[in-house]
């Protein structure tokens, strides 16, 4: 009956989505009345592994094999599954990012669990155990009924925050026998934008459309960017243009994010923008025409040229600090 | 080499939803419906890849799970350029049974690759792909932006946090595809649309497939409180409800 959560690392470290994850499992933990276990996988130090007590976590399984440092989703589920069972797990929580995407599916099938992606909170119900989760690119939500015994969710980054409880930690090792065929795949090389903040994990994001006119003139959203810390976005547009990366390009068909804070600058607000970001905690637009409909969904508004409006809002942020 | 793609039939992107029937359904009156965008990404990029005289592609077919009011999109896939179209006849009522059901015909009917978008733009589950590949026993990429053949192999993209990293993978597999695997989406033209009405749309009568959730209810978003409005000139007020009233920074 208990709850089983993978905390996925990223070279050996965590990052607040895992910490997250530490606090959504113990208080469904404690909703369902039972014990949770927090699986790692791939080389992480203990002390790294012991951060995860901060949020929660009492008991550690982790797997600190160099040979799953990268996922390989077919080994990571395989792994999860088999600790489920054997722990008697109902539930199996992960993160909705690029590894919950693969690995929670393939365990959904393992252990004829139904799935839900990107829960919102916790369970509505737990008998029948129902979430909500959002439908239609942010347009509406949708409660999906889980029947059958054993459940799989991963939960929407930002969906619930960090809850402090700092409790002692026991992590045990699990050395599972892997048959060689499961790795298929082999990563060649990886590329990394190091000196990025990357855009899944902002808490700020300056996002710029069409309405900067060049890329020429991206200086200004960068150095807005600096000031707070913030990571970069952008529209489709931009990004079908050419004028930045595939990555910065948030909505409907490209990443959608929840920050707490998003500048949305010369964006007009499109249908397929909003879906991406309507789960920021607050919205900033900065647009030069007063109909349009980024005003709809933001916060905070200036009517403005982000020519004008980004420099001063950068020294305004240099200055008050 | 075969390569299948999975569409996914979803209301047009600035369709206005709505529901019924106590919001436990989506009423689909005047909707129109069209190929999910990742899919339609994914098709395009297939049909490069047989193009590509260096390959050795010779099919690329759709499969879809659905009722026969989506052979439009269907057709519309066909028009794009897939070979054949399968649709697998049944209400496609959760990724689980979804997938199933595609595993169920390529168990029957093999493909070397198959092609699925990250997530569908209805009720957003972004599972079949990996599901098919759990159910197939097959090797999966997902959060794929890229894919090329290197002889027999495959080298694909995947997104990771703040980078991508190259993998070579083997076939058979199944590519969960996202944002940047093709540039522009393939729009049918008038040739395309004559010979799709030639070209085979197969319908499948469904397997047994048990279904694992179901959706009890829907929701609006709330309505968002008025925007304040706030002066060009003086950007300082703007930083100071941001410090105290929203507390964002
Ligand atoms: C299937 C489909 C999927 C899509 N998916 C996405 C998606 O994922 N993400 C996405 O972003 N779009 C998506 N789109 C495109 C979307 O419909 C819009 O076309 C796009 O978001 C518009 O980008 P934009 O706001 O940058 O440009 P525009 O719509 O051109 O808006 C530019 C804005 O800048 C303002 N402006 C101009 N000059 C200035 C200035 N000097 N100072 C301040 N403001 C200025 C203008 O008033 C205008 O509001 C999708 C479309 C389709 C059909």
């Amino acid at each position: 009956m208990s709850v089983i959560a993978f905390a996925k690392n990223w070279n050996g470290k965590f990052k607040n989505s895992s910490y997250e994850l530490v606090s959504y499992t113990k208080n469904l933990a404690s909703q369902l009345n039972t014990k949770f276990i927090i699986v790692s996988i791939g080389e992480v130090k203990e002390e790294e592994l012991k951060s995860l007590g901060k949020y929660g976590a009492e008991r550690i399984i982790s797997v600190n094999n160099s040979q799953m440092n990268t996922l390989t989703s077919r080994v990571y589920a395989q792994v999860i599954s088999e600790l489920a069972e054997k722990e008697g797990a109902s539930t199996i929580i992960m993160s909705d990012n690029e590894s919950g995407k693969a690995i929670a599916p393939r365990i959904s099938v393992k252990m004829k669990a139904g799935m839900v992606a990107a829960v919102l909170e916790l369970p509505i119900t737990i008998n029948p155990f129902v979430v909500k989760k959002g439908a239609f690119s942010g347009k509406a939500f949708e409660y999906v009924q889980i029947d059958s015994p054993v459940k799989v969710i991963t939960i929407a980054k930002n969906c619930f925050g960090l809850k402090e409880n700092q409790v002692d930690v026991s992590i045990e090792e699990y050395a599972p026998q892997l048959d060689a065929s499961l790795f298929k795949i082999q990563v060649l090389e990886e590329e990394k934008q190091t000196n990025r903040m990357d855009l899944a994990d902002a808490d700020i994001v300056v996002s710029a459309g069409r309405g900067m006119r060049s890329p020429d003139n991206w200086g200004i959203v960068e150095e807005l960017a600096a000031v707070l810390g913030a990571a970069t976005a952008c529209s489709r547009p931009v990004s079908d243009e050419g004028w930045r990366g595939h990555e910065e390009h948030v909505g409907q068909t490209g990443k959608v994010i929840a920050p707490n804070l998003y500048f949305a600058a010369g964006i007009s607000g499109a249908i397929q923008h909003v879906a991406g970001i309507s789960r920021s905690k607050c919205i900033v637009a900065i647009n030069t025409d007063p109909e349009a409909p980024i005003f709809g969904v933001a916060n905070y508004g200036i009517i403005g040229d982000v020519m004008d409006v980004l420099p001063k809002l950068t020294k305004a942020i240099s200055n008050s600090k | 080499m075969k390569i299948l793609v999975c569409i996914s039939n979803v209301p047009d992107t600035t369709t206005k939803v709505k529901f019924k029937e106590e919001n436990t359904l989506f009423d689909d009156s005047g909707v129109q419906w069209i190929i999910n965008p990742w899919d339609e990404l994914a098709l395009t990029r297939a049909l490069e890849l047989k193009e590509d005289a260096g390959n050795s592609v010779d099919e690329v077919s759709v499969i879809h799970v659905g009722g026969a009011q989506t052979d439009v999109t269907l057709r519309k896939a066909l028009a794009i350029g897939a070979d054949k179209a399968i649709r697998i006849d049944a209400c496609p009522a959760d990724a689980y049974s979804v997938a199933g059901q595609i595993a169920a015909y390529l168990k029957e009917n093999p493909f070397d690759i198959v092609f699925s978008g990250i997530e569908s733009s209805d009720y957003n589950g972004s599972s079949v792909g990996a599901m098919i590949a759990e159910f197939m026993d097959y090797s999966g990429v997902s959060s794929v932006t890229s894919v090329a053949f290197e002889g027999d192999e495959l080298i694909l993209y995947r997104a990771i946090p703040g980078g991508k990293q190259k993998i070579k993978a083997k076939i058979p597999l199944v590519a969960v595809v996202q944002k940047g695997i093709a540039t522009e989406p393939r729009i049918p033209a008038m040739r395309g649309i004559m010979m799709a009405r030639k070209k085979p749309l197969e319908v499948k009568p469904a397997i047994e497939m048990q279904i694992l959730t179901k959706s009890v209810k829907f929701e609006m978003p709330e309505a968002k409180g008025a925007c304040k409005m706030l002066d060009a000139e003086h950007v300082e007020q703007l930083l100071e409800l941001l410090k105290n009233e929203a507390k964002v920074l």
